[in-house]
């Protein structure tokens, strides 16, 4: 049974995400996270001020229960079937994180510099992760999906725009590893 | 309890992100520099059986437990809003490491200062609802 505090390859990972996506099918609903957070807004009231938020919510709550669900599975993971909390990166990522200032790269799930809770006592901490955020919910409501919706629905029905989505996700994440991280690190 | 199913294919999407480290950081860094093989594997593999999932449910027209018959919304026909808004979601996930999913995954993972890139995400997709008609798509 030592198998479940492993670390699970991704010939595991990938055929129960394609799982999750067909069950939520046969639900009669479509895998696609970032819609909650269009949820959100609406719920909090943003339907006063844009169109674009008003809309029937309540028939996304099946939504907002999967991503409590994708918490408690977090939680359930974390707690009772992970031993080891460091991640077996490749050296040559390692070398370069730490030539970046990035110390104990892979020592644990997220870095400290970002995510530690001694990132949070200055502004930059703070700002960084926001506009980090904003990045993502802005980016993926105009592309009308993030991962899920783009990369693994919309690629499983051959959606061309769901492909050019993906490679904007690659172009992004590209100018941001390579041109913006090293120096805002 | 007509929910409960959703929070059970949630938990399980949960612990497959979590298990498989697809929420942390370093993954999607060492993705972007194309030095592991992990997300491309999953990512990859997810697809190529979601492929084949959605053309069997199409081609046995399958239909949902509630008897309705499972349909397909095909993307509306764009470049810019799909080409634009994926770039700026790019620079997010590469930045944070996190995408939408993961973001709630890492939050019951226990790491707290998540919440500010989730409040981020939430005032990045209001600010798209503002802005949305003065918007290329």
């Amino acid at each position: 049974m030592n198998w479940i505090y492993e670390p699970w390859p991704w010939y595991v990972a990938g055929p129960v995400i394609a799982l999750v996506m067909t069950l939520l099918l046969l639900f009669g609903k479509s895998f696609g996270v970032s819609a909650n957070l269009r949820t959100v807004c609406s719920i909090a009231g943003a339907g006063k001020l844009a169109d674009f938020f008003r809309f029937d919510w309540k028939k996304q709550i099946w939504n907002l229960v999967f991503v409590f669900g994708a918490v408690l599975g977090g939680f359930f993971a974390h707690q009772y079937m992970t031993k080891s909390h460091t991640i077996d990166l490749n050296p040559a990522t390692v070398e370069n994180l730490e030539e970046l200032g990035v110390k104990n790269a892979g020592q644990s799930y997220a870095p400290e510099g970002i995510f530690g809770l001694e990132a949070l006592d200055s502004w930059q901490g703070w700002l960084f992760l926001i506009i980090g955020g904003i990045l993502v919910g802005f980016g993926t409501r105009y592309a009308g999906g993030c991962t899920s919706g783009h990369a693994i629905s919309g690629l499983s029905n051959l959606q061309l725009p769901s492909l050019i989505a993906v490679i904007g996700f690659f172009i992004g994440g590209l100018v941001m590893t390579y041109l913006i991280l090293p120096y805002i690190i | 309890m007509k929910f409960i199913k959703f929070l059970i294919v949630g938990f399980i999407f949960g612990i497959i992100m979590s298990k498989a480290e697809i929420i942390s950081w370093y993954r999607i860094y060492e993705m972007f520099r194309f030095e592991s093989f992990h997300m491309y594997g999953v990512i990859g593999s997810a697809v190529i059986l979601g492929v084949l999932s959605v053309f069997l449910i199409k081609k046995f027209k399958l239909k949902s437990i509630e008897g309705e018959e499972i349909t397909f919304t095909p993307k509306n026909k764009s470049i810019t809003r799909y080409l634009v808004g994926g770039t700026i979601f790019g620079l997010g996930w590469a930045m944070t490491g996190a995408c939408p999913g993961p973001m709630f995954v890492l939050l019951g993972k226990g790491i707290w200062p998540i919440l500010l890139v989730i409040l981020g995400s939430v005032i990045g997709t209001f600010l798209y609802g503002m802005f949305r008609d003065k918007l290329p798509h």
